[in-house]
C-alpha cells in the first residue's frame, strides 16, 4: 500500500498572528511553523496503516526550503520519504495542481490531506486534487479502515456522521478521529536520527497559475472590553435589548 | 448570466442556511443587474418555489438514481452544467460540510477561481474581491480572483437570511453525471431531536467547570428554554462526558451562531478559534482572570452552579412575559 501525506507548513496554533507590508503579507518574523495539525493526524494514521498492511508512507509539501525541517519531523515521526515540490504556495489551485502532477504517476493508494490548513483555513486542497485526479474524495474524515482494496471511510456530516465504502485510490480530508489524540507521535531520539538518512527529494514545480491573490490583510477589530454583570435578569434584558440576541 | 445557488437540503428539505445562501446570491444578483438561479440536488419534499421568497427567480430541480445519495464529485458535475447552461460567473454554495466537499470540486470542473468561507459582500465585483476569515479567526484576508469565474462559499450564519418576497419557477435538469460506482454510502446518522451544531443560531455550551457529566442536565435545561444547540470544551468530549460530535474550536466543529453562552470554559486560544465568530458572546466563570472574558461580550463573574439555574428562570420568565 503506497500512502502519500500532504503536509502543510503552518504557524504554530498560539503563534501571534501580525501583517507587514502595509498589511499585505503575513509576518512570520519570529514565528515557529509546525505541521498543520489536521495532516498530523493523517499522518499518524498513514503510519499505522502502514504497519499493520505494510508499504510505504510520502510525505510532500509545496514550499521553499524553509519548510525542510517540518518535512523533516515527519519523516522523524515515521514516513518513510519525503518530497517538496520546490514553489512559493501562491494559491489552494497551485498547491493542488503541484500535488497533482505527482500524484499522478505515483500509484499511491491513499492520499491524505487535512480538512484544512490552521493558516489560511480554506478546506480547498483536497478536493481540488481529488477533482483534478478523478478520484473519490472524503471530508472532514474521522474515521478510516481499509480492507484489501476497499475503504470504509466515517465523515462528518451537519449534525451527525456518514458511513461509506470507497474503492481505492482516494482522497481525504482528514482530522482528529482518524486517530486519536493520544496515538499523535512524537519523535524520538531514534527517530530524529534516522530521519536525517531518509530520503527527501526536491522537485521543481510544474507550470500552474494561482486563481486567487491575497491582497489585504487585517485584524479583526479589538472588542469591546466585557460588561460584567450581577444578576441574570440583568443579563436576559441586555441580551433582549442591547445585542437583540433573544 | 445568473448567479447560480446551490441550494442545499437534508432529508429532502430546505434549511435556514440554504435560505442564507440564497439570498448572498440575490445581493451579488442584484449588484450585477441580474438574476438567480437556485440548483436543489436531490429529492425534494421542500416545495423548490419557495426559494423564491429569498430571491431567487427560479429553482432547477436535479433528481435521479446518480443523486440518491451524497457523492460531491457528481453533485458538483450536476451544478456545473447548470451553471454552464446559464452562462453563469458566480456560484455561490453554503459552507456545511457538504458544501465545503462540493465547493472545491466544482470549481475545478468548473474552471473557476475559489473563495472559501466569505464573511461579508463582495467589496468589488471586477476583479471579485471577498473578505474571509483566516488563521483561525485571528486575521482576515480580503482575496481577489483571478479567473473569470468564481465559486464562493459563505461561512453559516455569518451573513443573515433576507426575504425579498419574490416568486421562483420550476424546472429540472437532467444530468449527464453518473452515479460513481466507486462509493457507496451505507449509513447516515443525523442526531434526531436536537438541533445540529453548525446551524443553531443559539448556542450553551460548557466546559471542564461543570465537574461532572451528570451536572449537564442544568446545561441541557438552560439550552432548552432558549431553543438553543449544545456544545462543549475538548477536555469534555475527550474524557467522554459529552459526545465528539459537541465539541467545538480549532480540533472540534467551528460554530458561528448569533449568541454563544459559555459555562466553566477557560477561552483558550484553541477553543476561541471555533467559536469567536459568534455575534454575541456570554461568559460565566468564577475566575475573574479566565481569559475567555477577554473574548466576550457580556460576563457574570460566578459560579455556574448557582448562576445557570437563575440565568434559565430569568429566560423562562422573560419567555413568559413575550
Ligand atoms: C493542538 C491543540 C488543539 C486544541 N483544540 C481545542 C479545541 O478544539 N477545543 C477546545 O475547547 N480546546 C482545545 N484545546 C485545549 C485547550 O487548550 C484547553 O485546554 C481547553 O479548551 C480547556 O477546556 P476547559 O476550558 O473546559 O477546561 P479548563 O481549562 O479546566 O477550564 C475550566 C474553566 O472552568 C472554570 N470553572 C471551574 N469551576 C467553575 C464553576 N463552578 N463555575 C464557573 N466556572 C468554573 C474555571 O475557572 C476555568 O476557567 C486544544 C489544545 C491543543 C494543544
Amino acid at each position: 500500500m503506497k500512502i502519500l501525506v500532504c503536509i502543510s507548513h503552518v504557524p504554530d496554533t498560539t503563534s501571534k498572528i501580525n501583517f507587514v507590508n502595509d498589511n499585505t503579507e503575513f509576518d512570520t518574523n519570529g514565528v515557529q511553523f509546525i505541521i498543520n495539525p489536521y495532516d498530523e493526524f493523517g499522518l499518524t494514521k498513514a503510519i499505522q496503516l502502514k504497519e499493520a498492511n505494510g508499504g510505504t508512507v510520502t510525505a510532500i509539501n509545496v514550499g521553499d526550503a524553509t519548510t525542510e525541517p517540518t518535512l523533516r519531523k515527519a519523516l522523524a515521526i515515521g514516513a518513510d520519504d519525503a518530497i517538496r515540490v520546490n514553489a512559493n504556495p501562491t494559491d489552494a489551485y497551485f498547491v493542488a495542481e503541484q500535488l497533482a502532477a505527482v500524484a499522478k504517476d505515483g500509484g499511491y493508494d491513499l492520499i491524505i490531506c487535512g480538512q484544512e490548513s490552521i493558516d489560511y483555513n480554506g478546506g480547498q486542497v483536497g478536493g481540488m486534487l481529488a477533482a483534478l485526479l478523478d478520484l473519490p474524495f472524503a471530508s472532514p474524515c474521522v474515521g478510516l479502515d481499509i480492507d484489501g482494496s476497499t475503504a470504509t471511510v466515517l465523515r462528518e456530516i451537519d449534525g451527525g456522521k456518514e458511513k461509506s465504502t470507497m474503492s481505492l485510490p482516494i482522497v481525504l480530508g482528514g482530522k482528529k478521529g482518524l486517530v486519536e489524540e493520544k496515538d499523535l507521535r512524537i519523535p524520538n531520539m531514534r527517530g530524529i536520527m534516522t530521519a536525517r538518512t531518509k530520503p527527501l527529494a526536491t522537485v521543481e514545480a510544474v507550470s500552474a497559475d494561482a486563481r486567487t491573490t491575497a491582497v489585504k490583510f487585517e485584524k479583526p477589530a479589538a472588542k469591546a472590553a466585557v460588561k460584567l454583570v450581577d444578576s441574570a435578569e440583568e443579563l436576559v434584558q441586555l441580551l433582549h435589548n442591547e445585542a437583540k440576541a433573544i | 448570466m445568473a448567479v447560480i445557488v446551490f441550494a442545499e437540503s437534508w432529508e429532502g428539505k430546505f434549511k435556514k442556511i440554504t435560505n442564507e445562501a440564497v439570498s448572498y446570491a440575490h445581493g451579488l444578483a442584484e449588484a450585477e443587474g441580474t438574476n438567480v438561479i437556485a440548483v436543489a440536488v436531490g429529492a425534494l419534499e421542500s416545495d423548490p418555489a419557495e426559494l423564491g421568497k429569498y430571491g431567487a427567480s427560479e429553482v432547477v430541480t436535479v433528481e435521479g438514481d446518480a443523486f440518491a445519495s451524497f457523492n460531491a464529485s457528481v453533485w458538483a458535475t450536476a451544478i456545473a452544467e447548470v451553471a454552464e447552461a446559464k452562462g453563469a460567473k458566480h456560484i455561490v454554495l453554503s459552507g456545511t460540510n457538504n458544501g465545503k466537499m462540493i465547493g472545491p470540486m466544482l470549481s475545478v470542473k468548473a474552471g473557476a477561481s475559489y473563495i472559501s468561507n466569505a464573511i461579508d459582500i463582495p467589496s468589488n465585483f471586477a476583479p471579485f474581491t471577498v473578505r474571509r476569515n483566516a488563521f483561525s479567526n485571528k486575521g482576515l484576508v480580503d482575496y481577489q480572483t483571478n479567473a473569470e469565474k468564481v465559486v464562493v462559499s459563505i461561512v453559516p450564519n455569518a451573513l443573515g437570511v433576507k426575504e425579498t418576497g419574490g416568486s421562483a419557477s420550476v424546472s429540472s435538469h437532467s444530468s449527464s453525471a453518473a452515479a460513481d460506482s466507486r462509493v457507496n454510502v451505507i449509513d447516515v446518522d443525523r442526531v434526531k431531536g436536537k438541533i445540529p451544531l453548525p446551524e443553531a443560531d443559539l448556542v450553551v455550551s460548557a466546559g471542564r467547570g461543570m465537574k461532572a457529566p451528570e451536572n449537564w442536565t442544568m446545561i441541557e435545561e438552560l439550552a432548552d428554554v432558549l431553543g438553543a444547540g449544545t456544545a462543549c470544551s475538548k477536555p469534555v468530549s475527550d474524557i467522554g462526558w459529552r459526545p465528539h460530535s459537541e465539541h467545538v474550536g480549532q480540533t472540534g466543529i467551528q460554530i458561528n451562531p448569533s449568541l454563544y453562552i459559555a459555562v466553566g470554559i477557560s477561552g483558550a486560544i484553541q477553543h476561541l478559534a471555533g467559536v469567536s465568530g459568534s455575534k454575541t458572546i456570554v461568559v460565566i466563570n468564577n475566575d475573574p482572570e479566565a481569559p475567555f472574558f477577554k473574548a466576550a461580550d457580556y460576563g457574570i463573574v460566578g459560579d455556574a452552579f448557582e448562576v445557570v439555574p437563575k440565568l434559565t428562570e430569568a429566560l423562562k420568565s422573560f419567555k413568559a412575559n413575550q
